[in-house]
């Protein structure tokens, strides 16, 4: 028993995180200054910060994950790390020659008080940074909120550095992407482009982390929002946010710098989600939703009627962000499952709210996010009473095998299985893909485990 | 050579071409997309085996997050080391402080786990905000009478090598604070991390000389037994660059000598048999260890040859954490017949990089601290056909069409030992000789 700690009763604990179902700020904005066009982003801390971030990448997306660090010393925490962002500009100017660098901070810059406005500022006004170049920054201490505040604090910074309004108005929809797969990404923008709607999406990891390998290495991928998009997103006539959690922030700030309105919808997984986004969109960009996509539709529904006799009444536990937690729940429910548990490292009002209206029906569903809704305590709830289904990132396979549950992978990080970066999980088509993962890890189980009278040729 | 910063320029070297000693022990130049970690890293990966003690991290989330289960370091026994323990600070801990929180951490981790001994690391933000970690710490001792290290490891005063004295510093703490009778001919391991169940491999080989294990530090270590250490002969010492602290503290507190050995290769394994035999003055203990070396021979080198004859020709990249691996794997992959081309590390010395420019053909590229662009370009220039390195590595090596072999945390299959080197010869071959390469190159 790889758990053999884990005990049914839940013990108060105050001061605590065991297993943690989030991790820290600086990699959310490392992930998402990748979907910046010949971006590298830049942690502005110790070295190992930069280190781990692009371990825990590289991990996922098994794809080259480039950052550059400050490298902080003894004397930088002592004196502030300004000399070193300075320098490190220099280097990085000098030899990686990105379009972009995008500085993050890490706690350690955070304590000792270094303001990257004045640093930046200065470096500009020095020369450091070369004509055309562009160095954007945001704020980001491990200690406050996750990974996810990360993100969406790099998504703002784009905004702020980036976004202009001109006079010119353009009939284009601004998708900004939540946290999600890049093939995930490449899933929105073809539903966008079957509908022929006009959008910029941001930021945008598609051929930034899911190359295609031809024998060449590129520091800086084809993919990525390219700045003059990222200016240009002031002059869209509506934005729609995907994922609450990580791209409302950005929204606002739109609205405020450039006057462009918007709405924050949900991460489009499951066919409700899906609906909704594509209604939206069809109506911000004043596009009809073509037959092909109600025949997407249709296709899904045919599925989820043929295997519902396997679907009724399931118990699942989920854990991951509250972006794809929110849609995901609501897909697990409109097939009549039972989502029970559900965890979120991270911490907001929102996703209780929708967790309470999504799981109106279901009296015995726990869910919890924030400080200690951790995979200890998960894994304490199971043991109390089981469930027929665990979903979420790789950290939930030492309970699918002490507990022996099916186990179907989502989220981030997920280093052990394939194929998150293939096959996406948004739209019909993705919701599709869920529902078959599902389907296969039950049935897979049940051939296994099943006693030996009870194997069935057809089920 | 114009993609090396100018700053770097010593630290490459290329052997038989250049009399100059490599620049090394640097810290990273800020803004380079180094492969590097900190001190933190350091001193966490060499503790973390130790199974049943608890590893409280005392920090934000993402330090535990990081280092939680990263490693393939297994357990016999315990395995309370793969949970990952935080005390999560928030922004109110850092103005505030966060000793209160430690001190209650603690005090529910032990009530409910009853660990042997606990770890509690200090991370960047801990150095800057000033707990008193030291005291906590005495103070949880004192309650609940079971050693409680702090392990000062605040990333940024240094690099993981830091870390490395870091963990020996922490594990020479427990050292001496035991007593139990030990046999006469009795090694400590020191420095393998039981990756993969390597260590489980040398303990079988030592056994059939007659030599007793005292404790392994730190692969599916336990507490008890490294309290105990210092009762033991001698020191077996593996990845020098983590572990040698140690051997030289517990030579100079305990007078306990130590060997240098490397379990990779068949004429590396073969030598730390015979050390240790040599060391005790041991006839028969000598006669065993050359019977097993010629079993094992006689057992592996024909399917060494079969490898050696397909691989004939092929060239290796090496990018590893210590220099001290690295001169294995030159002459592991010798042995099969492929050549290396490139040799780099991230934690070698003056004297590791001078004994790899002798071991290694002349214009082999050597080479301190590099990044991705450098590594790039080398591979390109000498035509190397397999990457040997980490996690960060790989990905790099395959979009440029390399086979590669994890040499690093993600090994799935022991390399150590007489097996190790057939499932080593095995994992080359199979890369590099996978037809994927033939649908990728122009």
């Amino acid at each position: 028993m790889l758990l053999r700690h884990t005990t049914a009763l839940e013990i108060d604990r105050k001061a605590l995180t065991i297993n943690p179902a989030k991790t820290c700020q600086p990699i959310g904005a490392m992930y998402a200054a990748l979907g910046i066009h010949g971006c590298l982003p830049h942690s502005h801390g110790s070295q190992g910060c930069c280190a781990y971030h692009r371990s825990a990448l590289s991990r996922h997306f098994r794809e080259p994950v480039m950052a550059a660090t400050s490298s902080f010393s003894e004397g930088s925490s002592v004196f502030g790390g300004s000399a070193n962002l300075v320098a490190a500009l220099e280097t990085i100017f000098t030899v990686y020659k990105p379009e972009v660098v995008a500085v993050h901070t890490t706690c350690l810059s955070e304590t000792i008080g270094d303001d990257l406005t004045q640093i930046i500022s200065k470096a500009v006004d020095d020369g450091v940074v070369p004509e055309g170049k562009q160095v954007i920054y945001c704020n980001t201490p491990s200690y406050v909120g996750t990974h996810v505040t990360g993100y969406s604090n790099q998504v703002a910074a784009m905004v702020k550095s980036f976004s202009t309004t001109t006079p010119k108005k353009r009939n284009v929809v601004n998708l900004v992407a939540g946290w999600m797969e890049p093939s995930d990404m490449r899933e929105i923008k073809r539903l966008a482009s079957v509908m022929e709607a006009r959008t910029i999406m941001f930021p945008d990891m598609t051929d930034v982390l899911d190359t295609p390998l031809n024998g060449q290495y590129n520091m800086y991928p084809d993919g990525g929002t390219t700045i003059s998009d990222l200016i240009a997103t002031g002059d869209s006539k509506f934005t729609l946010g995907l994922g609450q959690y990580c791209t409302e922030d950005a929204c606002i700030k739109l609205e405020n710098k450039c006057r462009v309105k918007f709405e924050t919808l949900d991460i489009p997984i499951g066919f409700k989600a899906t609906d909704r986004f594509l209604m939206s969109l069809s109506r911000h960009a004043n596009v009809p939703i073509p037959d092909s996509l109600s025949d997407e539709r249709g296709r899904l529904i045919d599925l989820i009627a043929d295997s519902s006799k396997y679907l009724y009444g399931k118990r699942v536990a989920l854990w991951g962000d509250p972006d794809t937690l929110i849609p995901l729940t609501e897909f697990l429910v409109s097939m009549d499952m039972r989502p029970v548990y559900i965890v979120t490292g991270t911490p907001g009002k929102l996703f209780t709210e929708r967790m309470q209206e999504i799981l109106n029906n279901i009296p015995e569903a726990k869910y919890m996010c924030g400080d200690t809704a951790d995979m200890f305590r998960m894994h304490q709830w199971i043991k109390q009473e089981g469930v027929d289904l665990l979903i979420g990132n790789t950290y939930g396979k030492y309970i699918a095998r002490d507990e022996n549950i099916p186990f179907v992978r989502f989220g981030f990080p997920i280093a052990d299985r394939y194929g998150h970066n293939y096959f996406p999980k948004t739209g019909y088509n993705g919701a599709a893909n869920i529902l078959i993962q599902l389907l296969n890890a039950f049935l897979d189980h049940k051939d296994r485990t099943c006693p030996e009278e009870k194997v069935e040729w057809q089920m | 050579m114009v993609y090396i910063l100018e700053e770097r320029q010593k630290q490459v070297s290329v052997a038989g071409m250049n009399e100059r000693t490599i620049d090394c022990n640097k810290a990273s130049l800020a803004g380079s997309v180094s492969q590097r970690a900190c001190v933190f890293c350091g001193s966490r990966v060499v503790l973390y085996p130790i199974a049943d003690a608890l590893h409280l991290i005392h920090g934000p989330i993402g330090c535990a997050a990081y280092t939680w289960d990263i490693r393939g370091s297994l357990s016999s026994g315990p395995e309370l080391h793969r949970l990952s323990f935080c005390t999560d600070l928030q922004e109110r801990d850092v103005i505030f402080g966060g000793e209160n929180k430690l001190y209650g951490s603690l005090i529910e981790l032990i009530d409910k786990h009853l660990p042997k001994a606990a770890f509690v690391y200090t991370t960047c933000i801990v150095g800057v905000i000033g707990d008193d970690v030291e005291r906590i710490c005495r103070r949880v001792e004192k309650e609940k009478g079971i050693p409680v290290i702090p392990v000062q490891a605040p990333g940024f005063q240094g690099s993981k090598k830091d870390g490395y004295r870091v963990a020996c510093e922490s594990i020479f703490k427990l050292v001496g604070t035991k007593n139990r009778p030990v046999p006469a001919k009795s090694i400590n391991i020191l420095g393998d991390f039981n990756l993969a169940g390597e260590l489980w491999l040398l303990l079988e080989y030592y056994k059939k000389m007659g030599v007793h294990v005292n404790a392994t530090i730190t692969g599916d270590g336990r507490v008890d037994d490294i309290c105990n250490a210092h009762n033991a002969a001698l020191n077996v010492v593996q990845c020098s660059g983590s572990m040698s602290y140690l051997a030289n503290m517990m030579k100079d507190d305990y007078d306990i000598p130590f060997v240098r050995v490397s379990y990779f290769g068949i004429e590396d394994m073969s030598d730390a048999l015979y050390d240790v035999a040599r060391f005790f003055k041991d006839e028969e203990m000598m006669e065993k260890a050359r019977q097993l070396v010629k079993e094992e021979f006689a057992r592996v080198m024909p399917q060494l040859t079969w490898y050696k004859e397909r691989l004939q020709g092929k060239k290796a990249a090496i990018y590893v954490g210590g220099a001290f691996k690295a001169i294995s794997l030159v002459k592991a992959l010798r042995l099969i017949g492929v050549q290396t081309v490139i040799v780099g590390s991230q934690t070698g010395t003056t004297e590791d990089y001078e004994l790899i420019k002798r071991l290694c053909d002349e214009e082999t590229i050597i080479v301190d601290d590099s990044n991705p662009v450098e590594l790039s370009h080398f591979v390109k220039e000498k035509r190397a056909d397999i990457f040997i390195g980490g996690v960060k590595e790989r990905p790099i090596a395959h979009k440029i069409g390399l086979g590669f072999c994890d040499h690093n945390h993600e090994r799935k299959e022991p390399l150590a030992g007489y097996e190790g080197m057939i499932n080593f010869a095995k994992e080359i071959y199979a890369t590099a000789m996978s037809p994927v390469w033939r649908f990728t190159r122009e």
